[in-house]
Order: C-alpha cells, then sequence, then structure tokens
C-alpha cells in the first residue's frame, strides 16, 4: 500500500521546491505529488504518494515534512476512509475507422472525448488510479500516443455520524 | 510620521533590536551599501573582520555554542555566499543558532546570471533550518525578526536571509514589528502528554540496568540541573555523547563518559548491557550506535527530543517524548523513585577499572602523546577553559582526556566533522566568554585548513591559546589505513610551514613544545599574555586513539589498546 499524504502549505514561491527537495535530501521517493490552490487564500494543497511501507518510516516522512516551515498540517491519510482520485489524458491514434471503438470504451468507464482530430482522440478520465491503468491497458491495442496523469489527488470523506441506540 | 531610513539601515536597527552587538563578516558589492551603513551603527554593533566568509559562519557558530545566543554573519552575494555552506552546514547538523545575511544582485538582475549572483536560498536550502528571499523593503524588518525567532527556538539551527542590493538601497520608515511572531506551519511542541510522562516514569522505576544517553539537547534546552536529578534521584549513570559533553559535570561519578566510537568502553558496554536506554535530546548517529542491528539489543528506550523527525529514525524507540528536553524531564522526574543499581554500577565500574589498567596516560611509554598534551592543558587551565576543538584524533584524545564540569565549556564539530572549525569558533567564543579562558586543540591538518584566520585573531586581539598538535599526519585518516587499509598511508603525511614564523608574521608569541615535562611551564607563558598565543606540541607520528569501534562493527566490539604494549591491537 503506498503512503498517501496530505499537506496544508503556505503559497510561496519556492514551497514546491522545499517539498520536494526534502524527499530528494532524505531518501524518500516521491510516486506522485499534486498541487493546487486550496479553500483559503495564500494557503495550498498537495496530496504526495511515496512507496514507503514501513509505519515507522512513514511518521519520520511525515515529521520531516511538518518539520518545513511553510508546511502548515500534514495528514496521513492511507489508512483513513477518503476518496482519491486521479485525471489522465489519453492521446490515442484512431482515425475515422476506429473512432467508434475509442468512444465506446472511453464511455464505458464515464471518460470523456475531449478532443477529436483526423488521425487522434484524446479521452479524459477520472477515477482510482487502478480504472486509469484498466483503460490504458484496453487502448493500448488500438494505439497510445501520449498519456498525461495528474498523480493522485486525495480528500478525507465528512464523517457519517452513528445513529443512535437500535 | 518616523524619518525614512535605508534598508541597509533597518538591518542594523533590526540587529540591535535583536540584541546583536557583534556580527563577524566580509564586505563586496551587493552588500557595500550595509557596509555604508554599519558607519553609523560602529557605537552599538562591533564588526568583527573574517579573511574568508567560512570562517566568519564558524565564528558565529563558536559565538552561539558558547553563550547560547544567536550568531550573526554578514556576507555579499555570489562567492561571498557559497563560502559560507560549509559552515551553515556544520550549525546544521550541530542545532547551532545562526543568522547569515547575505547580499544579492538586484531583484532586477535575478535570474540572469548577474556578475557575483548565485542562487543563494537555492544553494542552503538544505544546509538551513530555513532561508528567505526578501524582494520588498517592507518585509525586511519582519523578515529579520522571523529569521532569529526560527534560529533559536525548537531545534535550533542556521536561517539565512538574502537582500538584493535594491532592497538595501529602497527607504521606509522604521518601525520593529512588536506583535507575537505566530507562524502558521511552525509550532516547538511544548508540554509531554501525561499519559507519556507516566510510561516513561513506569519504564525508569521497573529498570535494572539503565543508562542516560545526554546529548547536545541538555545544554541547548538548559536541562542540566533536571538531568542531575534525574541520575542523582535513581542512582542511573549517564553516558553523553561528544555534544553532550559539558551537559553533565565530567567529575560527577555518575557520569561514566563519552559513548560511541571513541568512547569509554565502559558507557559502551553499559548501553549494549542496558535494559532502558533513556535517550535525551541526542540522535542516534551512526558514530554512537555502531551496528545498528545489535545495538543495545535488551533495552526498552525512551527517547526525548525537541525534533519529531529525530524518533524512530535510527532506533526504534518504545517511547517517544517529542518535546523540550527540560520540561519533559521536569515532568518526569517527580515521579521517579529513589534505587541503588548496586549491582548494575559494579558491573561498569569493573568495566571502568579495566580501562584505567590500559590508559596510555597511566603507563610509563616514551615520547610525547598527543594525549599527555591535552592532559597537561587540563592542568594548566585547571580544567576551567572552554575548549574548542578541530576534527580528527586530537579532537576525540580532548574529549577522552579534557575533563569538562562547566556547561558550554566544549564546542566542536560532531555532526559534520569540519576541520577548520576550530580557530574560527575559538575566535568567535571569545566575544562572549568573559571570565574563562579560551583554549584552541587543533590538529596540524586542521590549523591548515582555516590558518588565515590567524589574521583575525590578531587584529581583533582575541584572547584565544591555540595547540597544535602536531603529528605531521591527518592523524584520524592515518589510523584508519593503518587498521583497515593495509598501513597504505595514501596522502595522510602532511607537511607543515614553520609555526613560530607563522605567529611570528602575525604577530603574536609562539612556542613549540618538545617534551610533556614543559607544557605546564609553556601553559603558563601563554597565559600570562592578553591575546592570541601560538603553540606547537610535537608529538608521537603514529599514536592511536583508543577504544574503536571499526565503522559499522558492533558497539561492545571495540579495538582497545593492549596492556602495557602498544605495538599491537586486540579486539575485545
Amino acid at each position: 500500500m503506498k503512503q498517501i499524504l496530505v499537506a496544508k502549505v503556505e503559497d510561496k514561491p519556492g514551497v514546491l521546491n522545499r517539498v520536494a527537495s526534502l524527499f530528494r535530501r532524505r531518501n524518500f521517493n516521491i510516486e506522485s505529488l499534486a498541487v493546487g490552490h486550496s479553500e483559503a487564500e495564500n494557503i495550498s494543497r498537495m496530496t504526495i504518494v511515496t512507496d514507503e511501507v514501513d509505519a515507522l518510516r512513514r511518521n519520520v516522512v511525515r515529521a520531516n515534512l511538518l518539520k518545513l516551515i511553510n508546511v502548515i498540517e500534514v495528514e496521513d491519510v492511507t489508512d483513513l476512509p477518503c476518496v482519491v482520485r486521479e485525471t489522465a489524458l489519453i492521446k490515442v491514434n484512431a482515425d475515422a475507422t476506429r473512432r467508434r471503438e475509442v468512444m465506446d470504451l472511453a464511455e464505458m468507464y464515464r471518460g470523456r472525448i475531449v478532443d477529436v482530430a483526423n488521425e487522434t482522440l484524446i479521452v479524459e478520465i477520472t477515477g482510482e488510479s487502478s480504472k486509469v491503468d484498466s483503460l490504458i491497458d484496453l487502448l493500448n491495442p488500438i494505439g497510445i500516443a501520449e498519456i498525461m496523469r495528474t498523480g493522485k489527488i486525495a480528500m478525507k470523506r465528512g464523517v457519517v455520524t452513528p445513529r443512535n441506540g437500535n | 510620521m518616523g524619518k525614512k531610513i535605508n534598508g541597509a539601515s533597518i538591518i542594523w536597527e533590526s540587529l540591535i533590536q535583536e540584541g546583536v552587538d557583534v556580527v563577524f563578516g566580509y564586505p563586496g558589492g551587493s552588500i557595500i551599501h550595509t557596509y555604508d551603513a554599519l558607519t553609523k551603527y560602529k557605537d552599538k554593533i562591533h564588526h568583527v573582520l573574517v579573511r574568508h566568509e567560512q570562517g566568519a559562519t564558524h565564528m558565529a557558530d563558536g559565538y552561539a555554542r558558547a553563550s547560547g545566543k544567536v550568531g550573526v554573519v554578514i556576507v555579499t552575494s555570489g562567492p561571498g555566499a557559497t563560502n559560507t555552506i560549509t559552515g551553515l552546514a556544520t550549525a546544521m547538523m550541530d542545532s547551532s543558532p545562526i543568522v547569515c545575511i547575505c547580499g544579492q544582485v538586484g531583484t532586477m538582475a535575478i535570474g540572469g546570471d548577474a556578475f557575483q549572483e548565485v542562487d543563494v536560498t537555492g544553494v542552503t536550502l538544505p544546509v538551513t533550518k530555513h532561508n528567505y528571499l526578501v524582494t520588498d523593503i517592507k518585509d525586511l524588518a519582519a523578515t529579520i525578526r522571523e529569521a532569529f525567532y526560527v534560529a533559536r527556538t525548537g531545534r535550533p539551527g542556521p536561517v539565512l536571509v538574502d537582500v538584493p542590493r535594491n532592497v538595501q538601497i529602497a527607504e521606509m520608515e522604521f518601525e520593529y514589528p512588536t506583535d507575537p511572531i505566530n507562524l502558521l506551519g511552525y509550532h516547538p511542541p511544548e508540554r509531554a502528554t501525561a499519559e507519556v510522562v507516566a510510561a516513561a516514569s513506569a519504564l525508569i522505576n521497573q529498570a535494572e540496568k539503565p543508562v542516560i544517553l545526554a546529548g547536545h539537547g541538555v545544554l541547548l534546552s538548559g536541562a542540566m540541573k533536571e538531568i542531575l536529578d534525574l541520575c542523582t534521584k535513581a542512582n542511573i549513570p549517564v553516558t553523553t555523547t561528544l555534544l553532550g559533553i559539558s551537559g553533565v559535570p565530567a567529575s560527577h561519578p555518575l557520569n561514566i563518559g563519552m559513548m560511541g566510537m571513541h568512547g569509554e568502553a565502559a558507557a559502551n558496554h553499559a548501553i549494549q548491557e542496558a535494559d532502558l536506554l533513556i535517550a535525551c535530546g541526542m540522535r542516534f548517529d551512526d558514530r554512537v550506535t555502531g551496528n545498528l542491528k545489535t545495538y543495545s539489543p535488551n533495552s526498552k528506550k525512551i527517547h526525548i527530543d525537541i525534533d519529531a523527525a529525530e524518533l524512530n529514525k535510527n532506533v526504534k524507540v518504545d517511547i517517544g517524548i517529542n518535546t523540550d528536553l527540560r520540561t519533559a524531564l521536569q515532568q518526569i522526574n517527580p515521579s521517579v523513585t529513589a534505587k541503588s543499581h548496586a549491582d548494575w554500577f559494579a558491573k561498569i565500574r569493573d568495566w571502568q577499572e579495566d580501562s584505567n589498567e590500559r590508559d596510555i596516560i597511566n603507563a610509563q611509554t616514551p615520547g610525547f602523546h598527543a594525549s599527555q598534551a591535552i592532559r597537561g592543558i587540563w592542568e594548566g587551565t585547571n580544567g576551567k577553559a572552554v575548549v574548542v576543538s578541530d576534527v580528527g584524533q586530537h579532537q576525540m584524545l580532548e574529549a577522552q582526556y579534557y575533563p569538562h564540569d562547566e556547561p558550554r565549556t566544549l564546542l566542536t564539530s560532531g555532526g559534520l566533522g569540519t576541520m577548520g572549525f576550530g580557530l574560527p569558533a575559538a575566535i568567535g567564543a571569545s566575544f562572549c566568554v568573559k571570565d574563562k579562558e579560551v583554549w584552541v586543540v587543533v590538529g596540524d591538518g586542521s590549523i591548515q585548513m582555516n590558518i588565515q584566520e590567524l589574521g583575525t585573531a590578531v587584529q581583533e586581539k582575541a584572547n584565544v591559546k591555540i595547540c597544535i598538535i602536531n603529528n605531521g599526519y591527518l592523524g584520524m585518516v592515518r589510523q584508519w589505513q593503518q587498521l583497515f587499509y593495509g598501513e597504505r598511508y595514501s596522502e595522510t603525511p602532511i607537511s607543515s610551514p614553520d609555526y613560530l614564523k607563522i605567529a611570528e608574521a602575525y604577530g603574536m608569541p609562539g612556542y613549540r613544545v618538545m617534551k610533556a615535562e614543559d607544557t605546564i611551564s609553556t601553559i603558563r607563558q601563554a597565559q600570562a599574555h592578553q591575546g592570541p598565543v601560538l603553540i606547537e606540541f610535537m608529538v608521537e607520528a603514529h599514536d592511536m586513539v583508543y577504544p574503536m569501534v571499526s565503522p559499522g562493527a558492533d558497539l561492545h566490539n571495540m579495538i582497545r589498546r593492549p596492556y602495557k604494549q602498544f605495538d599491537n591491537e586486540e579486539t575485545f
């Protein structure tokens, strides 16, 4: 199981570099890192996926991130109920004769065709990484020209209040 | 409305607000405005002109270690800034609070490879606790204030502030912020929870063979009294790391000396046989643990450290307490019960007895040994000097043969092992140590790495006594070559200049000691002179530092000095 960390960081120049540099410096491997604005002004949120499996090492990764002055909060959501998604854009080599086939596959995966050209189509797909992987496997025989993946983004699920009594 | 002043003046005003009265630096093109403004502040701040920016960082570091205050460095952009990197890394590894203010090319020129431009915040990122690039004069005072706060709080460390030329030139009204500092992402831990305190004291009270491992954190958190309270209350032996030396008085009967690669055999054996380790402000460096797989295999471990990232980093612990050491011990001590641990001490005393029989100091061996020179310096200074050691055999021998009883009296580069640290760090320390002598113990290799700072010592009339332990070798590497590389002494014989002529050329007294008997009288001569003095001790070339845990070996597997003969080694 990959480690998934969600970090709240100050939106300042160089913060991404500090985070990335920390992983290199401490010899931890980043599998993916996604960053963007959060709901609050001047605060970004990052989802960082590492290949660390050892629980103690995972804590050390988290503690090191928290040590960065610009990092406000870090939560290890690996074992928490959360929604994890990834978006991919897949450019498929498909002329008019194979368009239908690609469109059908995209539809089955609730993907969308976001660009059509004479020789190619771009499929946009969002889902768990395994779903993205599986669509890529199916499109491969047709011929994939390019893949662009965002890396995972994660969000903890809301708390459901348990019902009282019986 | 106040009067407008320029950014250069704001730097000095801010430093004054932070209580700074001495800075170590070197002028240059991108910091020239700040040096110009300094002329207005000469009565409040003393500037020490160094000979190389690395020297400035070690001076600020030595000042910080000796005083507990933040040391300050001022340098120019480009090479001025890159020359500080070794010093910043040294301070980073040893948690020493310094603030380095760097000139930078103008904001419009940044990124364009201007003359003396370097990406300073980029290159210093991994060797600073934090760094800043100030692009607007409005942020300057607040950033300097934040830099001091970050440097001295939590786990202390070096902080760099890069100030472009045009920010130094711009003008605004100066007002130093007074509101409480509240950084979104920086909150040093405060108290340990009651549960963890109860769990820790329960382990301590159950232990039959406990050992306290006292690190630099004892000095940094000012927990000297608390750690003594703990060890005396429950009769627990204390061993220190290299940087933990002087946090617990060496003469205290419960202090069993330094641990680790060249630590006391008794301390290493005690760690290996312990049933409880209480690690206080230390970080289980490879030089103190040896082989991690066999490290203290039967002990429970309590680790108190202000840096959460140190807990479970190298050694898995049973109880990790992430808080200030002094606070943690104040919380734990009341629930610790009195014990004698008589059997445990009997065992430790046996190990100590064995070490005494092997000690070179107790043997009638021919020649003048580095250990004798250092023991002589201890006698000559009544054990009361602030000693700044450099890196190598002499550093380990200083730790073994100069017992320190008072806090902050040994300053040395532990984590990074920076040769060239000793002389400049001692010069820095001499600006805050007023009630003690400052002595440098340095090898013939190390002194030549920052020998240019003799010029600074003379110009500043710094009252430092410099003892060069000259064995004609890069001795520690030579020792490894002798033990592990088939006596192939690859590039370790090193020549020296005539140090008496060097001393004379710089304008300071110089002495040479050829035999142990002359040590004390020469020290007396040096003490009679106010200002820097150089003493060269001509010692045996092939002395070894014992005990030695080979790199990666088990901690109890030490190469020991044989009884009464010195030409071969035994392993115990």
